[in-house]
Order: structure tokens, then sequence, then C-alpha cells
């Protein structure tokens, strides 16, 4: 009997040791990649790297100015398009919560967070790059723009929907006007969620490729003109790493550590400010 | 008594304004409601037309033909369906015991502290970064490795390959099952847990006999949403599948998934029937990965409802 119940026990300890030894090792490849790409990166990041574009292959040296103005000016026009879109949205879902139609969005919105990039990149290609007839930056900024939308509307809803119903009644009993009580009132109340639900979507965005590739397409020069192709970070890097030049490779790596913390920082501050937990699905 | 009347006349114009923008905020708000769902139907739309020439010529036995070879005009899907399937079920099978450990661990064993918290959010982090980082690191790090692997298993070492691609898509989807089987173990009512400790249980079997027949449904949701990431995963499995249209022989040997090959391809793509054979393979995707994230999400609902 003793013996049975001490064999039961020290299965659960192996258990208990299995479980904590599977759950812990996953810390390591995210340490091992943060490592690689922080030493390798480190390196190649100066001055010149960050204000020059890069040279031709053979030559060492240059920079990826070109893929930082691209990468900023693309992510924000996502952002412009799809911030206002996006809460508005959310605002809808969040205050009709039965109806048809918000059923069949809501539903959308669901199926729209599933679509792998690289088929909204696609559709793009055919909505933008085909009638106008080149890749453009723009093309590029809606397709990230539509990956955006599904986190913002979610995190705007989500958080709307917290806010007491006695809060809206207040406002209408004393004669505002619907807008004004969701604008003025709802929404300021829900301004923390919506915010980190903006910050991250893009970080969400912020080192999506595969949309790009058929839209902003990339550009070895520096192009603000959001009508031609642009190049930004995700798609330097993909095009340098895959480059057999050692040369390409070292702005590959210096690109990757930007890019990697830009991520990772824009994440640990919405964790910081706002505590929940909470993988996009 | 002018003065009054242009007061309130003023009063009434503005509140009709207001009245006015009330109107608008609702109908806007109606309008970007709808547009969610012209946005999807637009995207099927746009895949389904653009694929018709492909459907037209090559029909519905495109997706079993075993060659690929666009420059002779001959188009099969197949090494790309095998390509996608071995990968990501591949993936699947190396991921699910850390997800499911990771759930069990910060859902039953330890829900609060530090160490969980940290756990947590590397978790988080694991998701957060891009694939293209993933590949790149993926290339260099993790194919010289595999290399290796390969030349004592004495298989031919190309490195890259599926294998390599189902290592990196694994580490990606570990979180969407993770967080997903947390949020589940922790709807366990603790009194059925408390009962079973009552009778004399282990903790093992306790998470055993009462918590994982109880999530069951929920943790077969988290696979599937991983099963959906892994499918339409792009940039990381290019960069290191091999990209070859070949139907790949063993797990060791190169490939392509559908996702890769139009990554690829697209831009190279000189006719027609090349270019909507792709795009069919988006359509395929697109299905594909709607269909597995509905069920998931159907099946979280009712799992949450109860």
């Amino acid at each position: 009997m003793n013996v049975q119940v001490k064999y039961r026990v020290a299965k659960s300890k192996l258990a208990q040791g299995l479980i904590v030894f599977l759950a812990f090792i996953i810390t390591l490849p995210l340490l091992a990649i943060i490592v690689y790409i922080f030493r390798e990166g480190i390196t190649k990041i100066n001055w010149t790297f960050l204000t020059h574009i890069p040279k031709p292959v053979g030559e060492t040296g240059g920079g990826i100015v070109n893929a930082l103005i691209g990468s900023i000016l693309i992510v924000l026009a996502a952002s412009v398009m799809a911030v206002p879109i996006g809460i508005m949205c959310g605002i809808f879902l969040s205050e009709n919560k039965t109806s048809r139609l918000s059923y069949w969005s809501r539903l959308s919105v669901d199926v729209l967070q599933g679509v792998p990039s690289i088929v909204i990149g696609i559709v793009v290609y055919f909505w933008i790059v085909k009638p106008i007839g080149s890749f453009s930056a723009f093309s590029g900024s809606v397709a990230l723009a539509i990956m955006m939308l599904p986190i913002l509307i979610r995190s705007t809803e989500e958080t709307l929907k917290l806010i007491p119903d006695s809060l809206k009644e207040a406002g209408l009993a004393l004669g505002l006007p619907y807008h004004k009580v969701i604008l003025k009132v709802i929404v300021p109340c829900g301004m923390s969620g919506i915010v980190s639900g903006i910050m991250l979507s893009v970080a969400r965005i912020a080192g999506e490729t595969a949309p790009l590739l058929f839209t902003a397409f990339g550009n070895p020069y520096v192009n603000t003109n959001l009508a031609k192709p642009m190049q930004s970070l995700p798609l330097l890097i993909f095009n340098y790493a895959t480059s057999p030049y050692d040369e390409w490779h070292d702005l590959a790596w210096g690109a990757a550590l930007i890019l990697l913390f830009t991520v990772l920082f824009l994440n640990i501050i919405t964790k910081l400010t706002t505590k929940r937990w909470n993988v996009q699905l | 008594m002018n003065m009054k009347e242009t007061l309130g006349s003023k009063k009434v114009r503005r509140s009709y304004g207001q009245i006015r923008a009330e109107a608008l905020f609702k109908r806007s708000l109606v309008i970007i409601g709808c547009a969610m769902v012209v946005l999807v139907l637009g995207i099927l739309l746009t895949l389904m037309v653009e694929s018709i020439p492909s459907l037209k010529l090559l029909g519905i036995k495109y997706l079993w033909g075993k060659t690929w070879d666009p420059v002779n005009n001959i188009y099969g899907a197949f090494p790309f369906l095998l390509g996608t399937l071995l990968t990501s079920f591949l993936a699947l099978i190396i991921s699910i015991p850390f997800s499911f450990a990771i759930a069990i661990y910060l859902g039953e064993y330890k829900p609060k502290g530090w160490l969980s918290n940290f756990l947590k959010n590397t978790v988080e982090l694991i998701a957060a970064v891009p694939s293209v980082i993933y590949g790149f690191w993926g290339l260099i790090v993790l194919v010289p490795i595999v290399r290796t692997l390969e030349t004592k298993l004495g298989v031919l070492p190309y490195g890259i390959g599926i294998f390599t691609a189902s290592l990196i898509l694994a580490i990606m989807i570990i979180p969407y099952a993770a967080s997903l089987g947390r949020e589940m173990i922790r709807l366990v009512p603790s009194p059925l847990k408390e009962a079973a400790y009552s009778l004399g249980a282990t903790r093992y079997e306790v998470i055993r006999s009462v918590v994982l027949p109880f999530t069951k449904s929920g943790l077969f949701a988290g696979i599937l949403l991983s099963l959906g990431r892994a499918l339409g995963e792009t940039m990381a499995v290019t960069m290191v599948i091999g990209n070859t249209s070949l139907i790949p022989t063993s797990i060791f040997s190169p490939g392509n998934t559908m996702a890769s090959v139009i990554a690829n391809e697209f831009t190279e793509a000189d006719h027609t029937v090349y270019l909507s054979a792709l795009i069919e393979l988006g359509l395929v995707l697109f299905l594909v990965t709607v269909v597995i994230n509905m069920v998931g999400k159907r099946i979280i609902k009712r799992f949450t409802n109860e």
C-alpha cells in the first residue's frame, strides 16, 4: 500500500518535472534568437549604416536608410488608414451586440484575422497594383492596413464592452447627442485599451513581409513618394538574407536587429501599460 | 423679445446640426460595419475571379497533378499541397508537447508569481517576433545544425528542407495553442479538482483525469488555430524550405509549400495561366485557413459559454 502511494507520488513529481522542463525550454529559442541577432547586428550599426543607402554587390559598407524611411512611411500610412476605420468598427460592434449586421461583421473580422498574409498581398495586387500599373508603397500600406484591422477592431470592441452602460445612459440623460456620448465619454474611458490595440497592431505589421512582396516591392534608393515602389526593413532582410553575398548579409543583420528590437520594444511597452495576457489569435 | 427669438432660433439651429451629426455618425458606423463584410467578400471574389483561367484550363485535376513545370505549361499543385501538409503537421506534432506543458504549468501548477509572469511574457514575445527574422535566424543558425544531424543520420545533407521549416514553424506556433490552452485550463471549476484531491488523487492524476478531459475540446481548438497559423505562414518557411517543385521524398528533402511558391513565383509569373494557377493556390489556402479558424473559434465559443 505504502509502496503504491510512494509510486504515485513519485509519478506525480516526475510529471511535474517534465512539464516544468518542457514549459521553460521554450525560452531558449527566443533567447538564442535575441542574443544571436544582437551579437551579429550590433557590430554593423553605426552612423553610416543609418544614413546611407546600400552599396552595390562587392563593396562593403553602405546602409539601410532607404528601408528605414520606407518602413516608417509605409507603417504610418497604414495606420492613418486603419486606425479610424478600426476604432469606428470596434464602436459599431460594441454598440450593436446582437443585430444581424453586427453578427456578419464580427464573423468577417474573425475571417480576416485568419487570412494568411500572402493572400492579402495577392488581393491588394489585383485591387491596386494592377489597375495602376506599377508597384507602389501605397498599395503596401493598404495591405498592411487590412492586416491591422482585426487587431484594432477586437481590442476596441473588447475595451468598450467593459465600460458600464450607466455612463452612456448618464450622458444621454443629460441631453448629449449620441455621437458626443460615444466620442467624448465612452471612447476616452477606453483610451488605454484602444491605444494598446494600436500599438500591438503596429508591432504586428511592422515585421510583415509577405504582403509587401507584390505591393511595395522594394527599392534600392531612398524614396518618399507613396506612389512609387519603396523599400522596407522586412523586405530588405528577406532579399539580402537570401542573397549569397556577405556584404548584404551584414546589412540584413543590422536591419534585423533594428526591426526585432523595435517590435519587442513596442510589445513590452504595451505590456507594461496594460496588464493583459493576450496572444492575438 | 426680438433678441430672445434669435437666441432661440440659434439654439434650434444648433440642435438641428447636432441631430444631423448624430444621424451621420450612426450611419457611418453601419457603413463601416458593412465594409468589413464587403472587404472579406471582396477578397474571396477577387481570388475566385482571378483563378478562373486556371480552373477553366486545368480543372480540379490541377490539385492532384504531380508536376509543376511552368516553362512547359504543366501545372500540378500536388507537391505544394504535400509540402504544406507535411510541414504543418510536423510542426504541430513537435509543438504540442511544449504548448501543452506551458498551458498546464500556467493554468494549473503556477497561475501566479513572477516565474509564471516571466514565462507568459516570453511566450507572448515569441508570437511577436517577425517571421522574416525567424527565417533569417533559421537559415544561418538552424540549417547548419540540421545539416550535421542529417550527415549523422546518413541522409543527403541539404540542411534546408521540410524538417528545418517544421522546426521553425513549431517555435512560431507554440504561443497560440499555449495561450488558449491556459485560458481553457483556468476555466476548470475548482470544486471538480478539489473533489479529486479529497479522494486522494495526486497532482498528476488530477491533471490527467480531471483537467485534461474537461478541457479536451478547448485544447483541440487551440491546436486547430495553431494549424491555421502554420498553413498560412510564408516568409520563415520560404527562407528555409529549399524551394523546389519536386515532390518531397522524405521529411529531410527540400520542398515548397503553397504559400512559399506564391511568394517565390508570383512576380515571375509571365502569363495568365501561370499567374492564375498561383492564385488558385491562394484561394485554396484562404478557404482552408478560414474553415479551420471558424471551426476552432466555434469550439472555443461553445466551450466558454458552457
